[in-house]
């Protein structure tokens, strides 16, 4: 059975991420915090996280880590309110976007959704759309009406930070079906930014790719993370460990609730995590 | 569900050090034994040896560097890893700093000793009990053991202090010593390095099991 430590409070947390918060030094455009306090998700009468608190860093790259099942998915998909799509859902708990409760009741899944967006585990861009078009869906979808020059000026600006600019400046009215997978996952991360979000949510986003297209996704985050807060689901160890600023580890209790288990800076987690359970994670004991 | 394979590879890399470790502190015992006794094959089976241990040690680097590439290891399993490809560098130059000694008993060898050996076996047993006693540490994850090992490097130390200070003096009543009295001086000099790299050993005890890289013991040299 898992023993689960009291539940911390947000003054905690804070004190916890205090300590070793240092201010980044190479940011281009400064973006939110995101804290979460006491996370609690279900579908129907089955709880799939219990009492998650994290304080995400602004323009760092979080990765949230754990075997399959422990609920990864389900809180990256509450922090911007996708989890609550799927009929028979809840949450309860605080997730604060620069201060601001995003669960609060005059909080605007929408605009919450263009503030946080999201990049999914397989590449889906819109398949009857061109290249072009699939970059700018989410501006018209949002009703972020601009001229034609705008339309344009953000499908190259778009492209240019997903690094795929180079690759499909000469073809973008084809489809973007045209591209390769990793590409696709590139226009799907171009997509999310056309928007200019603050927070880019990341499911898993190189799994269904290959090496090459992985690295070049990791090295794009990295790149990003200047611009944008990250936070990465991953089942990839390495990648946790190559990509991301902190890490959290979540895993299951006897209730099969993913519980946060260790959160702190990659570099300690993954030299010297302070948790059993998480050593004996990430050296593959067990999971 | 356990990690079978590396965790085989990691006893192995492991028991390849522990091995390493014993051939370096024969080629102490030997070298000093080749010293006192102006024992000429045995100094030169000594420095023929060191070729072993050398090899030893590259061989154990090669498996260190395979398990990296191959495993990906991370957190305990890394930190075994990093204090191992550490530990068998201090330890093979340690077989050196034996060889050094062979080599000078083998100068010496003509020569009748200026001195009976007293504090130089002394001071070889004093390093090669802290070595014993680092990779019992190692073997036990004994962090108190590790730092306790560390603070006998002050011992060690001392009879060089000891060693170099009556050398001198033997130099300085008779200028016909200088040349045997300065190779003591040397092997000397050599079995205090010898303990200041055991210390090292230990700082990588505190890292396997603290996962912290702290200097335990700063030499006076």
């Amino acid at each position: 059975m898992i023993e689960i430590e009291k539940t911390k409070t947000p003054q905690d947390v804070s004190k916890m991420t205090a300590e070793w918060q240092k201010a980044p030094t190479d940011i281009i455009r400064g973006t939110s915090p995101l804290e979460v306090y006491d996370l609690t998700a279900w579908y129907s009468s089955t709880r799939a996280i219990r009492d998650i608190s994290i304080n995400m860093q602004a323009n760092r790259v979080t990765a949230v880590i754990g075997p399959s099942g422990c609920g990864k998915s389900t809180f990256i998909r509450c922090l911007n309110r996708m989890h609550e799509v799927t009929p028979g859902t809840r949450m309860e708990g605080r997730i604060l976007l620069d201060g601001e409760d995003i669960l609060g009741d005059n909080a605007d899944p929408v605009r919450l959704r263009r503030r946080v967006g999201m990049v999914f585990q397989k590449p889906n861009p819109f398949p009857t759309m061109s290249i072009a078009d699939n970059v700018t869906a989410g501006l018209r979808l949002n009703r972020m009406f601009a001229g034609k020059k705008e339309f344009a000026e953000q499908v190259e600006k778009s492209l240019r930070q997903a690094a795929l600019w180079d690759e499909v400046k000469d073809k973008l009215n084809e489809p973007a079906t045209n591209l390769s997978g990793g590409q696709q996952q590139r226009l799907c991360i171009a997509r999310a930014l056309a928007v200019e979000p603050e927070i880019l949510l990341m499911d898993e986003p190189c799994s269904a790719l290959d090496p090459f297209a992985t690295l070049k996704i990791e090295e794009l985050m990295r790149e990003l993370v200047r611009h944008y807060t990250i936070v990465i689901v991953t089942h990839n160890m390495q990648q946790a460990a190559r990509v991301s600023d902190y890490t959290a580890f979540l895993l299951t209790d006897e209730d099969r609730a993913g519980r946060l288990i260790e959160y702190g800076p990659t570099q300690r987690i993954f030299t010297n995590p302070e948790d059993k359970r998480t050593e004996d994670y990430i050296t593959g004991r067990f999971g | 569900m356990t990690r079978t394979h590396m965790e085989q590879q990691l006893d192995e890399i492991q028991g390849d050090m522990l091995v390493l470790a014993g051939m370096v502190e024969t080629a102490i015992s030997r070298a000093i034994e080749a010293l006192r006794d102006r024992d000429l094959p045995l100094a030169r089976s000594v420095i023929a040896d060191d070729m072993k241990i050398n090899r030893r040690r590259y061989d154990t680097e090669e498996k260190c560097i395979e398990l990296i590439a191959t495993q990906q290891p991370l957190a305990g399993d890394l930190r075994v890893i990093v204090a191992v490809l550490h530990i068998i560098v201090d330890l093979e130059r340690m077989g050196d700093h034996a060889e050094g000694i062979a080599k000078i008993a083998i100068i010496l060898a003509d020569d009748p000793p200026l001195k009976p050996y007293i504090d130089i076996p002394r001071m070889a047993e004093a390093g090669a009990e802290m070595l014993r006693d680092s990779l019992q540490a190692f073997r036990d994850r004994d962090v108190a053991l590790a730092r306790a090992v560390c603070d006998r490097d002050d011992y060690v130390d001392a009879l060089y202090d000891q060693i170099y200070r009556e050398l001198l003096i033997i130099m300085l009543n008779d200028p016909k010593t200088i040349e045997r009295a300065t190779h003591l001086t040397w092997v000397a000099h050599n079995l205090e390095r010898i303990a200041d790299r055991v210390t090292n050993i230990c700082e990588r005890v505190v890292y396997l099991v603290e996962g912290k890289i702290e200097e335990l013991n700063v030499s006076k040299y």
